[in-house]
């Protein structure tokens, strides 16, 4: 056997995952290579010519830089409005005994659970019964963002709860602090990089969900139902930019919260 | 999830005077008060809200937004929309099952590569699992439809290969459908399979080949059926949204392969037949209920929640 057959044996495995994640970052390298095409016509998607004209000009259609607007709108008050309930709601689940507390976990992970067509429409169906179905809008968009991120929302910071050492919080108390004292300065320092993660991930879900959005957005617009509307007709080149530049924002907010896990990590020891 | 959602149990004896439970939980009213809020928005527009759903599946199907419905228990909305749909509904739970399986294979080799292979660099490879998943679902499926499309390099590849004919194309086939919606839903499949082939202790897989296992003995007898939770909740995790899907159908597939989430959208939207659209939509969910519970129950797990 020859050495680098021996060697493709021994790590078949690494090399396979490696290749699995390969091919998930394919279709974003299309993305980032269409934001710098210049199609040779409207509806042509092969690649023309290299210009840096969408990054340049990445609002050339003002309705999807409005559409990008609201989603972020949208987005930024839902993961508001989901953190704070979910992060109470998380509170009570893991620091709290009261009664009905597994039908309470029940009815937290089945949002997550329902497909988003079935949690969509029956919203909808709601809509429609209570007269509510000619003001379909921003503020029902706001409605079901928030309702299916809070349930994310409630298991990312239940987890950060329940791993969390709690002998912090006795020593504290042990040494006389009362327990605002002990809430502020003890356990919500050492909670929030869970509650921040919750809200980036509900953050990402809202400006993202086309199917929940599509049934109850009536005539407004979000940012994937720009992107699906325009799918049909052809996509100008800037949804691309917008792409690439989500994908680049995503990926400095995990370096940047890695680098400060790790700085975290060293001052403690 | 079964990682997140077991709440670890607090052993040490409570700081709060009152009630030093075993759990060490406090009771009394303040629990209450934290899950309110939430728990209300939950019960308005979640609980409430498939009332609804049941409610408008048996209105009256000559209704309509302008003249109103009427509560007419028309259980025949449900025999109807079955009728004209049913192809639609049963193409979702082939495509999202088969979408499962190819996500399960690739998923595996990835989560099993991190979990053991990766060494110092597990994290990073955690991370770029989901990298691309923060760019928008919707403009990576459309990515997808470059890719396959009938000049693009995939297609001309097999081609040359006479995998595929001179005319034959991926776009707009069932292929093109199930690799959108494989590649869609393959972290939801990866972390919980990380999770739990993670917990692994490599020394029973070493005790095995200690005894003269071989490799694949030892996968099958030791570390398959230790991951298994991980399997289970993964395919859920994927099968349950793949097959609720539209999106994949309709950006890569052609009216042949209409997904039912489609054709509730449409009818919500476009013919406005509300009750043929919240029959099927309740069809599909009870479907998926049923599905799951067969399934979870064959598979032995129950400590999914």
């Amino acid at each position: 056997m020859s050495a680098p057959v021996r060697w493709l044996r021994e790590h078949l495995v690494l090399v396979l995952g490696l290749l699995v994640l390969a091919y998930t970052f394919v279709p974003i390298a299309v993305v980032v290579l269409m934001s710098f095409n210049e199609p040779a016509s409207r509806n042509v998607y092969a690649f023309g010519s290299f210009t840096l004209d969408n990054w340049a000009n990445p609002c050339a259609d003002p309705s999807m830089c409005d559409a990008l607007v609201r989603s972020v709108e949208i987005g930024a008050l839902s993961t508001l409005v989901a953190t704070v309930l979910g992060t109470l709601a998380a509170f009570a689940l893991v620091r709290h005994d009261f009664a009905g507390r597994s039908a309470t976990n029940l009815l937290v992970f089945l949002p997550m659970a329902a497909p988003e067509i079935v949690l969509g429409s029956s919203l909808l169906a709601l809509f429609v019964a209570t007269g509510f179905s000619g003001q379909l809008g921003f503020w029902t968009i706001f409605v079901a963002h928030v309702m299916f991120c809070l349930s994310f929302v409630v298991v990312a910071v239940r987890a950060r709860l329940a791993g969390m050492d709690d002998h912090l919080e006795q020593a504290a108390m042990d040494l006389y602090a009362t327990p605002a004292q002990t809430f502020w300065r003890v356990t919500f320092p050492l909670v929030f990089p869970g509650i921040l993660g919750a809200a980036l991930l509900s953050f990402s879900l809202s400006f993202d969900d086309f199917i929940i959005t599509n049934l109850n957005a009536g005539t407004t617009t979000t940012f994937p139902m720009y992107v699906w509307g325009v799918a049909q007709r052809g996509v100008p080149m800037q949804v691309n930019v917008i792409g690439a530049v989500m994908f680049l924002v995503s990926v400095v907010v995990v370096v940047l919260g890695e680098v400060g896990n790790r700085r975290r990590v060293r001052a403690r020891t | 999830m079964t990682s997140t959602a077991g709440v670890a149990p607090l052993a040490e004896t409570d700081v709060a005077p009152e009630t030093p439970a075993e759990t060490g939980r406090r009771r009394g009213r303040t629990g209450y008060l934290l899950l309110l809020p939430g728990l209300l928005w939950l019960a308005l527009f979640f609980v409430v809200p498939f009332y609804s759903l049941v409610a408008t599946s048996l209105y009256d199907p000559a209704g309509s937004d302008f003249r109103g419905y009427e509560m007419t228990w028309a259980f025949g909305n449900y025999v109807d929309a079955l009728q004209e749909y049913w192809r639609p509904m049963l193409r979702s739970l082939w495509y999202g099952g088969l979408a499962t399986l190819f996500c399960l294979v690739l998923g595996y080799v990835l989560a099993y590569a991190i979990a053991f292979k990766a060494g110092r660099w597990k994290n990073l490879m955690l991370v770029l699992v989901v990298a691309p998943f923060f760019t928008s679902f919707l403009v990576r499926t459309l990515s997808w439809k470059l890719i396959l499309a009938d000049d693009g390099w995939i297609v001309d590849g097999l081609q040359l290969l006479h995998v595929l004919g001179d005319d034959g194309r991926l776009l707009a086939t069932p292929v093109a459908v199930v690799a959108g919606l494989t590649y869609n839903f393959l972290p939801f499949m990866v972390l919980p399979l990380y999770a739990s082939l993670d917990k692994i202790d490599p020394r029973l897989v070493e005790a095995s080949s200690d005894l003269y296992a071989h490799p694949a003995v030892g996968f099958f007898k030791v570390t398959w059926p230790l991951s298994l939770p991980g399997v289970v909740s993964g395919t859920l995790l994927t099968f349950i949204p793949a097959s609720g899907d539209y999106i994949n159908a309709e950006l890569l597939g052609s009216p042949n392969q209409r997904m039912v989430g489609g054709v509730i959208q449409s009818l919500f939207t476009d013919a406005n037949d509300y009750p043929a659209a919240a029959a099927l939509s309740m069809v599909l969910m009870v479907l998926i209920v049923v599905m799951v519970l067969v399934y979870v129950r064959r598979a032995g797990t129950e400590e999914l929640l």
